[in-house]
């Protein structure tokens, strides 16, 4: 073992530690076995499986219908979106036409969705840096958007709203009204994150230089969604491959260089703005028409493979179903940003401080159900 | 790139490809074991194709034979491809890592193997990732059984 000197009285060495499965700023049940000299970090090993339900093999077994509900149970922050992934990949293998409006109401759930996340890792993440004020004011905003959820979808986390061929049921009457109320008072929120938290100077010395990821680790370790676009990899499904309504309006993917912590932060409150402006383009223009197209009872894909990318809040979500033409997939895959993410993490944390893994694992922004699956 | 013209580029890569489009979006590529690495090699490093985005790596159990399918994409010419790779060894299949190509492949790769018992070969850290050590058999795998755990229809 290798034994560094300290000073001439003390001698120091490296050991091994849990950080989890229990502890509050892992979110979840995820066990980090770290290797520290001191506070200096020398290596992490996720040991992950604590929820692991094996939702691919429960998928083998199930119709197509059944495997929407799953997927709520996977990253739940963005349980929509994960809907939405499954639904287009079976659509698009039955060759579905689907309605404008179907379309439409997707991509403005999807973006509140991703809004609600954002707001929710924007709490923690101050919670996680000592800032314990930022839990209520994230957790005000995001109750405007489970209120609407709950009146549209009927739940406010695990949504299950999209099934094959459309939506589970019309939106509310109050749906529109409460969105564009929500969105004209979001938008004085946002400017209220940054003085509260952006702007600390704490805050940024606890995330400023922390964890830096290249743009060349990014790619290769898989990175997606606000961690690989803060090293400046452009990787926005929804530019790259655009579903639903997202081909048809206009916003800029939020782009950062430095790679660090903060920029990562950074991001993420950029997005909060795009996706506040995605659905404001579509919130005054929702098409007239059917709220889900005839799908045959027992749903059989024909016999192929499909792959559909989608973005969630956390990054890149990839479903590949391999069918053979029976009433379940043969194979199901669910490639989940958070698994990839997580990979990158003893990379970036590595020769920093206790203190510092906990603020990069803020912005990595971390659902272990999406890991574990 | 498209299909056809990658088609052709990556013939010339390594010997005995089988290509094919049909029930998938994506252009197929299955691949001898043995050439695996080879050709994952000349796919990320040759400036043509340059796949350098490996975004998805799912073991297959297809019955007979056992596989590993990696998605592939390029971040600078935004073109995609499916390489494959099978063995009908059931008892002790092997293949070699590419996680010195792509670092995501370390994490997937155990995965595969936590899964499906598929080792890769020149892992640096090939273990159990979800499922505790002593864990017999591999849940994937179309003839897992565990009568006390699994719900068959």
């Amino acid at each position: 073992m290798e034994v560094t000197s300290v000073n001439n009285n003390f001698k120091s060495e490296e050991y091994c530690i849990n950080m989890g499965p229990q502890h509050p700023a892992t979110h979840g049940v995820l066990n980090l076995l770290l290797t520290i000299d001191g506070e200096i970090i020398k290596k992490v090993e996720p040991d992950l499986g604590y929820i692991h339900r094996s939702i691919e093999k429960m998928c083998e077994r199930d119709s197509y219908q059944q495997i929407v509900h799953l997927t709520d149970r996977m990253d739940y922050l963005s349980s929509n979106i994960n809907n939405e992934a499954v639904c287009l990949t079976i659509e698009n293998a039955l060759q579905l036409e689907i309605p404008e409006r179907i379309k439409v109401i997707r991509t403005i759930i999807g973006e509140l969705t991703r809004i609600s996340s954002h707001c929710l890792w924007w709490g923690v993440m101050g919670m996680d840096v000592g800032a314990l004020t930022t839990f209520f004011y994230g957790f005000r905003d995001r109750e405007m958007i489970n209120d609407i959820m709950e009146e549209t979808c009927g739940a406010r986390l695990t949504m299950n709203y999209n099934v094959p061929g459309g939506l589970m049921l019309d939106i509310h009457p109050n749906f529109v009204k409460r969105v564009k109320a929500f969105v004209a008072h979001f938008k004085t929120k946002i400017p209220e994150y940054d003085s509260l938290l952006t702007e600390n100077i704490i805050f940024q010395k606890r995330t400023k230089g922390v964890g830096v990821l290249s743009k060349e680790d990014a790619i290769s370790f898989g990175a997606s969604g606000p961690v690989a676009r803060a090293s400046g990899y452009s990787c926005d499904v929804r530019k790259y491959h655009p579903y639903s309504a997202l081909d048809r309006v206009t916003f800029k993917e939020s782009l950062m260089t430095e790679g660090d912590t903060f920029a990562r932060y950074q991001v993420r409150i950029m997005e909060l703005w795009e996706s506040l402006s995605i659905v404001e383009q579509l919130v005054d223009n929702i098409p007239e028409g059917e709220s889900r197209v005839k799908t045959n009872a027992v749903i059989k894909l024909p016999k192929g493979e499909y792959y559909q990318k989608v973005e969630t809040a956390r990054g890149e979500l990839g479903v590949y179903i391999i069918s053979t033409g029976t009433k379940s997939p043969y194979r199901l895959k669910f490639r989940s940003p958070g698994f990839s993410n997580l990979s990158l993490l003893n990379h970036i944390s590595v020769g920093g401080k206790i203190g510092d893994l906990v603020a990069i694992m803020a912005t990595l922004d971390l659902v272990i159900p999406d890991i574990d699956r | 790139m498209t299909n056809e013209s990658l088609k052709e580029v990556i013939n010339r890569f390594v010997p005995n490809l089988e290509f094919s489009e049909e029930g998938s979006q994506f252009l197929n590529i299955l691949v001898q074991p043995g050439q695996l690495h080879r050709l994952m090699l000349e796919l990320k490093s040759n400036n043509g194709t340059y796949f350098d985005y490996l975004f998805c790596l799912s073991g297959v159990d297809w019955g007979e034979e056992l596989g590993v399918v990696y998605h592939l994409e390029s971040t600078t010419h935004r073109h995609m491809v499916v390489v494959k790779v099978n063995t009908q060894n059931r008892e002790d299949p092997a293949f070699d890592s590419v996680c010195d190509i792509w670092a995501t492949a370390e994490f997937h790769e155990r995965e595969v193997f936590d899964f499906f018992g598929i080792k890769f070969n020149h892992h640096p850290n090939l273990k159990r990732l979800f499922l505790t050590e002593d864990w017999v058999g591999f849940p994937l795998r179309k003839d897992y059984v565990d009568e006390i755990n699994m719900i068959i229809k």
